[in-house]
């Protein structure tokens, strides 16, 4: 595919689709997308990272795939078209991190499968894939995982570092002897709540530094 | 009798769907704006999950599960299709959703127009799917459990909901940071709810 | 968007539903013995863990092999039943028969310490979800030589503490029998008597989850106290 692309594989044009849902055009954040599924998967980092690619590889691949059969679909038909491709590809996710991640799998149980309802990948079906070529809608995946995963690996440290003590399941707060001084993890920030008001938190400080984004009422 | 009672209160307290799993937040942060359309869509909601997760308990019973098809022939008792219960389960939802999006439409044609787009994104509703997850994880052992579940987890959807809406509601008057306004404060409040919501944990089941 | 005829659409449903069926059938049959490989060795982990033997998973199975000598299962009047995988028996499908039907499997390790140890799996209900484990039991058939346990989701910090080697290794050396009948291990909470053959500490938050492994570690164990006290020495 690479060289039938008239525009260059990474032109300006299609580098903003990668960079704008990271920032100005957050799923979450800005687009209120997706944020259903995740959030539970979010009190240590090494599930949110998990969940961020498996939500990354299934947008990306199923905006491909749509873009690419974009006009053989049935109008009537499309939903469940766009349905049968995300669940299929979320069940071969699923296959595979049972098989190479069992532990990680274990601790995501039934979330791999809310990916299917996850808001952000029908809503970039609907919204981009419909209209445009593969290549984009695949870049447009890309982006909108990532930017869907930054979030959830934002919270995730936090919840992690501030409740569990560590990063990555590394005991930072051990090593650094916090203990010792009468320093306790708040198990406040483990509790589902509190992933919750850290996105809150997270839309607070990207509004204020971005005025544009604020709403009126 | 008692298992049944127990699984209705833990379904609509303690493992509420929006504040213990954040479940149906996308269309639950859309449309908690007015109490109305939120009641609506509170009791729609309730209404497709007493649908699905009974028949999807079926299927996963008699279709499914490890060993489900040997009422057709004992040779099938091996045979594991659980990879499949995904896409079975979200077909069954897609379609009883179109079902009820019709019945509504012709007769309560003024519920129809207040709920507009949102009808049809039940079908991608994380809560919808979710309770029939949920259903297949903890391995409900009768269709009755399943369906008290359903019905639990609906109405503490639709409390849920209404909650949120009336404050938010309220709200319109409060003097709220302007970078805060709307879906921040909306998190923040779920997340206070949902602190609230955890002192049901105590609760004696 | 163009209109397509009922035609077409009906050729495009089937040919998607075909292709995918077999696309996901294909994933699934490949992965099959992998995921299944997955499930055998966590378990192996498990039963090892239990006699405080640390495995990872790439050495699991063959520790398993190197520790566990016998297993067989027994119904509840402790007698042999023939012709049944204990490593295959699934808890929770048997706790569903009546009591005289049950297989209850048993397994013999023999550590490096050179005592025989008999394992027994337990399953019961913590506050979220299914918490399982097992306890491996002195010759003497009272003696806790280690346990070990797990759960799907109980709360991280709270009912999660229940796999944590702190409170496992409270249960070591407690006794299941008093004066020849059976008391179990009680989960105490606000803190056990100190010296107390059979309780532990509770876990602070998670009284739900220390009651269902109350109960957990009781029905379970209730189960053999024939064949207990027909293997006793």
């Amino acid at each position: 595919m690479e060289n039938v692309e008239k525009e260059p594989l990474f032109s300006a044009k299609y580098k903003k689709l990668i960079t704008n849902p990271l920032g100005l055009d957050n799923p979450i954040t800005v687009q209120v997308l997706g944020i259903c599924s995740a959030l539970a998967v979010t009190v240590k980092m090494k599930p949110a990272i998990v969940m961020a690619i498996s939500v990354t590889v299934v947008v990306a691949l199923s905006n491909m795939i749509i873009a690419f059969m974009r006009k053989a679909i049935p109008g009537r038909i499309r939903i469940i078209v766009q349905l049968v491709v995300i669940a299929a590809l979320v069940i071969i996710v699923d296959q595979f991190l049972k098989a190479f991640a069992f532990d990680v799998s274990k601790q995501l149980s039934v979330f791999v499968g809310l990916i299917i309802t996850n808001c952000i990948i029908m809503g970039r079906l609907e919204a981009f894939a419909m209209s445009n070529d593969p290549w984009p809608s695949f870049l447009d995946g890309i982006g909108n995982g990532a930017g869907y995963g930054l979030i959830l690996i934002i919270v995730s440290f936090f919840r992690e570092f501030l409740g569990s003590g560590s990063i990555m399941g590394y005991p930072v707060m051990e090593k650094l002897g916090l203990y010792n001084f009468g320093y306790e993890d708040n198990g406040f920030m483990i509790l589902p709540p509190m992933a919750l008001i850290t996105v809150g938190l997270i839309i607070w400080v990207q509004r204020s530094r971005n005025k544009s984004l604020q709403e009126t009422k | 009798m008692e298992n049944l009672i127990n699984i209705f209160v833990k379904s609509i307290f303690i493992d509420n769907m929006i504040f213990a799993y954040f479940l149906g937040m996308c269309s639950y942060l859309a449309v908690s704006k007015t109490v109305k359309t939120s009641v609506g869509l509170g009791i729609a909601v309730t209404f497709v999950l007493i649908i699905t997760v009974p028949v999807n308990f079926l299927l996963e019973e008699y279709l499914l599960k490890k060993g489900a098809l040997s009422w057709l022939n004992e040779s099938f008792v091996t045979l594991d299709l659980s990879f499949l219960s995904f896409i079975m389960f979200i077909a069954v939802i897609a379609s009883i959703t179109q079902l009820v999006e019709m019945v509504i439409e012709k007769f309560s044609p003024s519920l129809y127009n207040s709920l507009g787009i949102f009808l049809p994104l039940i079908a991608v509703n994380c809560a919808i799917l979710g309770a029939s997850l949920f259903m297949q994880e903890r391995e409900y052992e009768t269709i009755a459990e399943a369906t008290v579940f359903g019905l639990g987890s609906g109405i503490g959807w639709l409390m849920a909901i209404v909650a949120l809406a009336a404050i938010r509601e309220k709200m319109r008057y409060s003097n709220v940071p302007a970078p805060l306004r709307g879906l921040g404060i909306t998190f923040i409040l779920t997340g206070l709810m949902g602190i609230a919501f955890m002192s049901f944990l105590g609760i004696k089941l | 968007m163009k209109d397509f005829s009922n035609k077409y659409i009906m050729t495009f449903s089937v040919v998607m539903v075909v292709s995918v069926a077999i696309l996901l059938s294909l994933t699934a049959l490949l992965l099959q013995p992998r995921q299944a490989k997955n499930v055998e060795v966590e378990k192996k982990m498990n039963i090892l863990s239990s006699i405080n033997v640390i495995s990872t998973k790439t050495d699991a199975v063959e520790m398993y092999d190197k520790y566990i000598r016998e297993s067989y299962v027994i119904n509840t009047d402790g007698k042999h039943v023939e012709g049944v995988d204990p490593f295959t028996v699934s808890l929770r499908a048997e706790q569903k028969k009546p009591l005289e039907e049950q297989y209850l499997p048993v397994f013999i390790a023999v550590p490096d310490s050179g005592d025989t140890l008999h394992i027994f799996p337990l399953e019961g209900k913590g506050l979220w979800g299914p918490i399982w484990g097992y306890v491996s039991l002195k010759s003497d058939m009272s003696t806790i030589a280690g346990v070990t346990f797990d759960h799907k989701g109980e709360t991280p910090g709270l009912g999660a503490e229940i796999n944590t080697t702190e409170f496992e290794s409270q249960f070591v050396d407690k006794a299941l029998f008093r004066n020849g009948s059976f008391v179990s291990v009680m989960v105490v909470k606000g803190g056990s008597q100190p010296g107390s053959m059979s309780e532990v500490d509770g876990i602070s938050g998670g009284t739900i989850t220390s009651k269902g492994l109350e109960a957990m570690v009781y029905d379970g164990i209730i189960k053999y106290e024939k064949y207990l006290s027909q293997n006793r020495k």
